[in-house]
């Protein structure tokens, strides 16, 4: 396998964040009834004229911009002819000449993959081939219309895996930018790959496949490491490999030959008559940039230098942009970076999580956080009595500060009272304090443990431990 | 130009099957000459002198908000469809 190149191309279709479509106003809100977002723009009425919606622009010039693309100065809609049931006007509003954006590049572990063009079109609807009938199909045209982008790489990708770590990359730029949500079970991102391969010091590209049919990144990779060795199994037998599109099947985790057509498709493109071109000049473009601004990778490495994080927590917290800016909002407001790190990344995650919040909308606001971290600092609270308060401030929206002033909570610090809780606990649990003179050293967090629970956590702890330490090593 | 050999039969009948209609022989004879007039007849578009080749520019940028309206109710949408069930529109079998 070794003495061939694997060589293969991405085209990533992906669905943007509007609310209503791309020509028309309805919305693109998924899994609604079917046909009710649909009206005669966008179920192809005779008669009717599309509009540009202003935000899929925007959102597809942003995806540019992160792509390092040059914006074409001068775009244009197009129509592509074919005809299938789930593409009412018979032709889909894309561009083909004269596309949004080209010549981008995408770092993938220190490779460059060029990207060859982005460009803007409408979604098809969907087709349903019900199971019990061979005669009909049904059609739901809530998807026509919905805003695409496509992003056709140049015949970059050395491999497999490599594909995989592309998808995933790309996937976090646009999640983080908000261009899309990347949803593949509901079709938000969909991947075809071209791949070929030839013997390693060839120029020319062997013949290339197609592979369609993906619905994970995980099957991307699957599918193109079968593809592959089917190829060069083919070559190494002596047999030709033909042009054609494949599908994979993911039950049979093969790559499977599609019905073929008689000619070659012929999409009769040309330029849509019914929008008016698209016309950027520097201003437009320099304002799409200062919107773009730091991406996910420029500012985890900012995160590692600045904050002094490790790869592993700076990853994490700019994995979405709103973790990133909430982060940074506790920092501005006073919190030790890697304190706040820590609470985002482990409490306030999982109480996000439990609840089915995304950051932006925690009852805990960045203010209150940092209330906590500080009051645990100034040791006003124990860590113990930090995470009720956390809880509980993310449960009522009430002020940290509040909550522990109102429910009394302050750390118990003062020796006299401390002495006389681990005084009562000793003489409540022989048992234990006969096990630790035994030798039994877990008899000593069972009694901290006691401890902590008759004061509901409010004891510190060190203080705790030193006078239980000294009172058992002075009866033992 | 001589008359009639910008259009050939084949390509009649390309363009009849990705159109999807089917068409007679003598059809296809009558579309040979009738669309090889029509082709010659546009063909003198080229003769003229224009600077402007991508088409007319003086409109550009033209833009709606994304704002979401109501769609058109699902029964007055698919009424006119030659066939339907459940609010889908049905169609004959394509896989």
């Amino acid at each position: 396998m070794e003495e061939y190149e694997i060589i293969i191309g991405l085209e990533v279709h992906v669905e943007l964040l509007t609310d209503s479509k791309m020509f028309c106003g309805c919305s693109t809100k998924f899994g609604a009834p079917p046909n009710s977002h649909i009206c005669p723009v966008c179920a192809g009425f005779p008669g009717v004229l599309p509009v540009i919606n202003r935000k899929a622009v925007e959102l597809a010039l942003k995806t540019a911009t992160a792509f390092n693309c040059k914006i074409s100065p001068f775009s244009r809609f197009a129509r592509k002819h074919y005809f299938y049931p789930d593409l009412p006007k018979n032709y889909q509003i894309s561009q083909y000449e004269e596309p949004l954006a080209i010549e981008g590049v995408l770092l993938v572990d220190n490779r460059n993959i060029r990207i060859r063009r982005i460009h803007l079109e409408e979604d098809a609807g969907k087709l349903i081939h019900p199971e019990d009938s061979r005669s009909f199909s049904l059609v739901d045209l809530n998807r026509s219309g919905v805003p695409l982008i496509e992003i056709v790489t140049e015949p970059d990708v050395r491999s497999a895996s490599e594909a995989e770590k592309f998808l995933a990359i790309l996937k976090r730029i646009l999640e983080y930018l908000e261009v899309s949500d990347c949803n593949m079970e509901e079709g938000s991102l969909r991947c075809d790959a071209n791949i070929s391969v030839r013997r390693y010091g060839d120029t020319n590209f062997g013949v290339k496949t197609e592979i369609k049919n993906m619905n994970s990144f995980r099957a991307v990779r699957k599918a193109l490491e079968y593809e592959a060795r089917r190829q060069i199994a083919c070559l190494k037998e002596g047999r030709t490999l033909r042009q054609e599109t494949r599908l994979w099947n993911e039950n049979l985790q093969i790559t499977e030959e599609m019905r073929r057509k008689e000619e070659a498709q012929d999409y009769r493109y040309f330029p849509e008559p019914d929008l008016p071109p698209l016309i950027f000049d520097n201003k437009i473009i320099e304002e799409i940039n200062l919107k773009v601004g730091e991406l996910p990778f420029q500012r985890k490495g900012r995160f590692i230098k600045e904050y002094n994080l490790s790869d592993y927590d700076a990853e994490v917290l700019t994995s979405k942009k709103d973790i990133a800016d909430y982060f940074e909002s506790c920092v501005e407001k006073g919190g030790k970076p890697k304190i706040v790190a820590n609470w985002i990344m482990g409490d306030l995650t999982a109480l996000l999580k439990a609840k089915k919040k995304d950051i932006g909308h925690s009852p805990v606001s960045p203010e209150y956080l940092v209330q906590i971290i500080s009051m645990i600092e100034d040791g006003k609270i124990t860590g113990v009595v930090a995470k009720m308060v956390l809880q509980e401030c993310f449960n009522t929206g009430i002020s940290p500060e509040k909550i522990v002033s109102e429910r009394d909570l302050l750390q118990i610090e003062d020796g006299e009272t401390i002495n006389n809780i681990v005084e009562e606990t000793i003489t409540e649990n022989a048992d234990a304090v006969q096990d630790y003179k035994n030798g039994k050293e877990q008899a000593l967090s069972f009694l901290i443990g006691q401890i902590m629970r008759k004061t509901k956590g409010k004891a510190n702890p060190a203080v705790v431990r030193n006078k239980l330490q000294e009172y058992l090593n002075k009866k033992r | 130009m001589e008359k009639n050999n910008l259009i050939k039969k084949e390509d009649v009948e390309y363009l009849a099957n990705l159109a999807r209609i089917s068409l007679t022989e003598d059809e296809k004879e009558d579309l040979v000459k009738e669309l090889g007039k029509i082709i010659e007849y546009v063909s003198q578009l080229s003769k003229v002198e224009t600077k402007v080749t991508t088409g007319d520019i003086s409109i550009t940028n033209v833009f709606r908000e994304d704002k979401v309206k109501n769609s058109t109710n699902t029964e007055e949408m698919i009424s006119g469809a030659p066939d339907k069930e459940d609010n889908f529109f049905k169609v004959p079998r394509i896989i």
